[in-house]
């Protein structure tokens, strides 16, 4: 089966609905942080990272240097990394001339959709989706800066939940037909709140040291003669 | 250029790069059985380290709302399937427990 322009843009849909909350949030915050309506949207079409931007704004306000800034970034989008190299094996090679453009608009969302979607992914597929999660990111943001302030505070915050449960939504059906999904997914939380409040770890990090480690005890543990049904 | 923009710049760059690599090294190369085992546990392993301990500070002025927010998406996403009407959903009944909570204040 074969995945093109409408099942892009259906997937699409909570994606749009999680991130432009968020994005209006961002755009409201840089307003109120200080920085013009320009480089509040420059910040959402150039780097379009809703955390990285978030901490950028709370150190921009806290007086941080550029340096620590940018590292902070780098450290916290590591994770799409190791997320680009799974999607990657996934994504066939007639998609490699569009890889530069595929590859900007990965984020934690697009990467869940489309590393769960079954059948083949076409480019058409993969930057539609993408198309929709930018377009709601970047609108958000413009919104937000222009318009924030007339959203009730509960509507805003009751949209905090909307990515938390797309994420849940994707989990459930694997977990489903699929024991080890759930292991691995539980045992990466887990792990992730010990190394995060236990040893106090930033956030970025402790993302990918859950993702790297139990990944690796899941290829120890399981058996050879497994063969993953990944469509 | 004024500091805010070579910000951004540097941003973009560090946010990009980190994206762009795996597509410029994995494509077209055959990888050993382990690894792409290990590459296809990411996403499950991804989700859970994105889900927890995230999910119980997604409205932190009210934990129980969220909580019961995912709830739903949970038991709708187990019964039914499809993710639209289960983040629809949450949001919906998180919206209602904080109207509960603190009626209608703007």
């Amino acid at each position: 089966m074969k995945n093109g322009l409408n099942d892009g843009i259906i997937d699409g849909i909570p994606i749009f609905i999680g991130y432009v909350p968020i994005a209006i949030a961002f755009g409201i915050l840089s307003k109120n942080v200080g920085i013009s309506m320009t480089d509040s949207v420059l910040f959402s079409v150039l780097v379009f990272a809703g955390a990285s931007q978030f901490i950028a704004l709370n150190l921009l306000f806290l007086g941080a240097g550029i340096g620590e800034i940018v590292l902070t970034t780098l450290m916290l989008n590591f994770r799409h990394f190791l997320m680009g190299a799974s999607l990657a094996t996934k994504i066939t090679n007639d998609l490699k001339r569009w890889s530069p453009l595929i590859a900007f608009g990965i984020t934690d969302e697009v990467f869940s959709v489309a590393s769960f979607k079954k059948g083949i992914i076409t480019k058409k597929y993969i930057l539609s989706l993408e198309f929709l999660a930018y377009i709601a990111w970047v609108s958000g943001t413009v919104l937000g800066y222009l318009a924030g302030g007339i959203l009730p505070d509960m509507v805003k915050s009751s949209m905090g939940v909307a990515l938390y449960a797309m994420f849940v939504a994707i989990l459930i059906p694997e977990a489903k037909k699929y024991n080890k999904a759930i292991i691995l997914a539980i045992l990466s939380g887990v792990t992730n709140t010990l190394f995060r409040y236990g040893f106090s770890m930033p956030q970025g990090w402790s993302i990918v040291i859950s993702i790297l480690l139990v990944s690796f005890l899941g290829v120890i543990f399981s058996n050879k003669e497994e063969v993953l049904k990944y469509e | 250029m004024n500091s805010q923009l070579l910000l951004i710049f540097s941003m973009m760059l560090v946010t990009y790069i980190p994206r762009l690599l795996p597509f410029i090294m994995i494509l077209e190369k055959k990888l050993p059985s382990r690894l792409v085992k290990f590459l296809q546990y990411i996403p499950y392993t991804a989700l859970g380290a994105l889900i927890i301990p995230g999910v119980f500070s997604a409205i932190p002025e009210m934990p129980q709302a969220s909580i019961l927010g995912i709830g739903f998406s949970f038991v709708y996403a187990w019964y039914r399937g499809g993710i639209i009407v289960s983040v629809l959903g949450s949001v919906l009944v998180s919206f209602l427990l904080l109207f509960m909570k603190n009626g209608f204040v703007f």
